[in-house]
């Protein structure tokens, strides 16, 4: 073993296969200058080879230090039961778990919300137990910080309409009635939807992050020992701000889709600003604004559901907090998607 | 004051069994905690004693037995008459689980503003008190993240204390502190204990806090999946037969059981 630069696990394969029942082998190392764990582990390895095959082995030669650590490394037997081997399972079975966590999923989530509408009872009796600095604390984050962002986001969805509607208009030769589309297409669906599906990304990710964080440093079972429920110190002020700040955020997303589509009917197709601002308030009823903002309080519910929810039912890692966060924001983008396709066959069937 | 009388049974467990799922923990436990006890839950790594310790504050269901405090139940009840129980019992937690979006005098504050009738002045002596207590006198503005585990941990004994609690329970309460605050934090749950006769529930598996201050004890076995010894941990290490609390009690050294081992 002098020339330990070069030895390797295959190296000391001939060494035992010479060997037959009832030989010893003997290790010497009094040529070896550094060694590391490598030699330690083709050293376990030949010793394994050895055991196998009742061949004695006589380690005596070994400085003090490698045979201590031949001992230590054998000293607890390998747990046969703690390895995890890969669970091989019938596509059927899969299948099955599946179904079943959706299930569960749905299950949770419907207590969730019983809890949830429990805390809103509680706060109309005035039973609640929040800290109302928490509501003025999430009116903040949720509100007037995401005014940025949604002037950007609806500015540019009103252009878009704008251009895209007065190519098909100018068709016709019809492009005046861009304004009605822009003015329709923002207060009635676009200027909630855009609005919903940014604060799903801002708000809800931010509440499924902040409560998976809260549960992995146990700071919810504080709560709870405390005295206090998830649903009423965490989830009531979240869900209260967001019904607060969405139908102004909603509101202020409309005016800026309609300036968008006004700059694009000014400077591209030449339409007075007179004329646009007369078409837009023809065509806009304050029926249209009315189903508009109810839409924005309903989004703001179900982002905060959809936060509260999956950040309460994070797993205990720095993994789960991310996958609570990204779950939140899908959760949200499909609630809202489903509940503004519903709110729109109601109107329609309605005549509204 | 309240009045110490020894044999008072503050807390009986009655044949619990703890799972997680269908994995059962623990079964058939059988213990009584008396006023003024420092009592220690003891055992290896997973054998349970945080799981028992969240059943013993309400936060998990028993699979089967029930909790007595004095001599109400704590399961079977409903859960306002639970959290009535549980408003007398303090808890102080691993990692201490302050609120992290809230400063130290707003953490200590949150109980005493929820369930007590003080004015705000008041509310901020007490927590002022409540902090000079722990030694964390002067960092009332200070929030979780900006103080060291150990000022963290006495935060939340702080939080622990807010509202008297006659019960308070403490989970590794010297678990990633240097050996001087351990022992600065044994003296002061000793302290706790005798001024304001306070019982004390801990978990933890520092031999030098279970000699120094634990008077009884149980001894839960991941193996046997129950307790398998009971009585004061001094008491244990003299006359206990049983290698495994043996082995426990004198780091792997059982022959110098009789040896003052503590003392080493």
């Amino acid at each position: 073993m002098s020339n330990a630069a070069a030895l390797n696990g295959e190296d000391f394969n001939p060494m035992t296969e010479g060997l037959r029942d009832g030989q010893r082998l003997s290790l010497d190392v009094t040529r070896l200058g550094v060694w590391d764990s490598y030699l330690m582990i083709a050293l376990i390895d030949v010793m394994r080879r050895c055991h196998d095959r009742h061949i004695g082995v006589d380690t005596s030669g070994l400085p003090k230090g490698m045979a201590a650590l031949l001992e230590l490394s054998s000293r607890v037997p390998e747990r046969t039961d703690a390895i995890k081997g890969v669970a091989h399972r019938a596509w059927l079975e899969r299948l099955g778990e599946s179904a079943r966590s959706v299930w569960l999923d749905g299950f949770f989530l419907t207590q969730f919300i019983g809890e949830s509408a429990t805390s809103m009872v509680a706060l109309i009796t005035g039973r609640a137990r929040f800290r109302p600095i928490d509501l003025w604390l999430q009116i903040q984050a949720c509100g007037p910080s995401a005014l940025p962002i949604v002037t950007l986001i609806s500015l540019l969805v009103g252009l878009i309409l704008a251009f895209v509607g007065a190519v098909q208009l100018a068709l016709f030769g019809a492009e005046l009635y861009m304004a009605d589309l822009v003015s329709l297409g923002m207060t009635r669906e676009m200027g909630a939807l855009m609005t919903a599906i940014i604060m799903a990304g801002r708000s809800g990710a931010a509440f499924a992050a902040q409560m998976g964080t809260m549960n992995v440093n146990l700071e919810i079972s504080a709560l709870r020992v405390m005295g206090f429920t998830a649903s009423d110190f965490l989830v009531l002020p979240r869900m209260l701000a967001l019904i607060l700040v969405m139908p102004f955020l909603g509101l202020y997303a409309d005016l800026m889709g309609i300036i968008g589509g006004g700059i694009v009917a000014i400077s591209f197709f030449d339409i007075p600003l007179t004329q646009f601002i007369q078409r837009t308030s023809e065509s806009v009823h304050l029926t249209d604004f009315f189903i508009g903002l109810f839409k924005c309080s309903l989004f703001g519910v179900l982002i905060a559901l959809a936060g509260c929810f999956r950040g309460i039912q994070c797993g205990r890692s720095a993994s789960a907090v991310g996958e609570a966060a990204t779950s939140a924001v899908v959760t949200s983008i499909v609630f809202i998607v489903v509940a503004d396709s519903v709110v729109t066959l109601i109107c329609h069937r309605l005549g509204i | 004051m309240r009045t110490m009388n020894r044999t008072d049974s503050v807390i009986k467990v009655q044949d619990l069994t703890l799972a997680y799922g269908d994995i059962v923990i623990q079964k058939a436990l059988n213990f009584e905690v008396r006023r003024g006890d420092i009592f220690v839950i003891m055992g290896g790594s997973g054998c349970g004693k945080s799981t028992l310790l969240m059943h013993l504050i309400g936060l998990q269901k028993p699979l089967h037995g029930d909790i007595f405090y004095g001599k109400e139940r704590l399961w079977g009840v409903s859960s306002e008459q639970r959290e009535q129980l549980l408003r007398k019992v303090g808890v102080l937690f691993q990692s201490g689980a302050l609120l992290s979006s809230m400063t130290l005098a707003e953490n200590i504050a949150l109980p005493l503003a929820e369930f007590t009738a003080l004015s705000k002045k008041e509310i901020d002596q007490t927590v002022s008190y409540k902090l000079a207590l722990v030694g964390l006198a002067g960092f009332e503005g200070y929030y979780p993240s900006e103080i060291s585990g150990g000022m963290q941990k006495r935060a939340g004994l702080a939080r622990a204390m807010a509202l008297d609690p006659e019960i308070l329970y403490f989970d590794e309460p010297s678990a990633g502190l240097d050996p001087i605050s351990a022992q600065l934090l044994d003296e002061l749950i000793q302290s706790l204990r005798d001024s304001l006769g306070a019982t004390i529930i801990m978990v933890t598996h520092e031999l030098a806090s279970i000699f120094a201050i634990g008077t009884h004890s149980i001894f839960l076995d991941s193996e046997a999946k129950t307790a398998i010894a009971f009585g004061s941990p001094d008491q244990l290490l003299k006359t206990s037969q049983d290698p495994r609390v043996l082995n426990f009690l004198t780091r792997g050294h059982p022959e110098r059981a009789g040896q003052g081992v503590r003392h080493e």
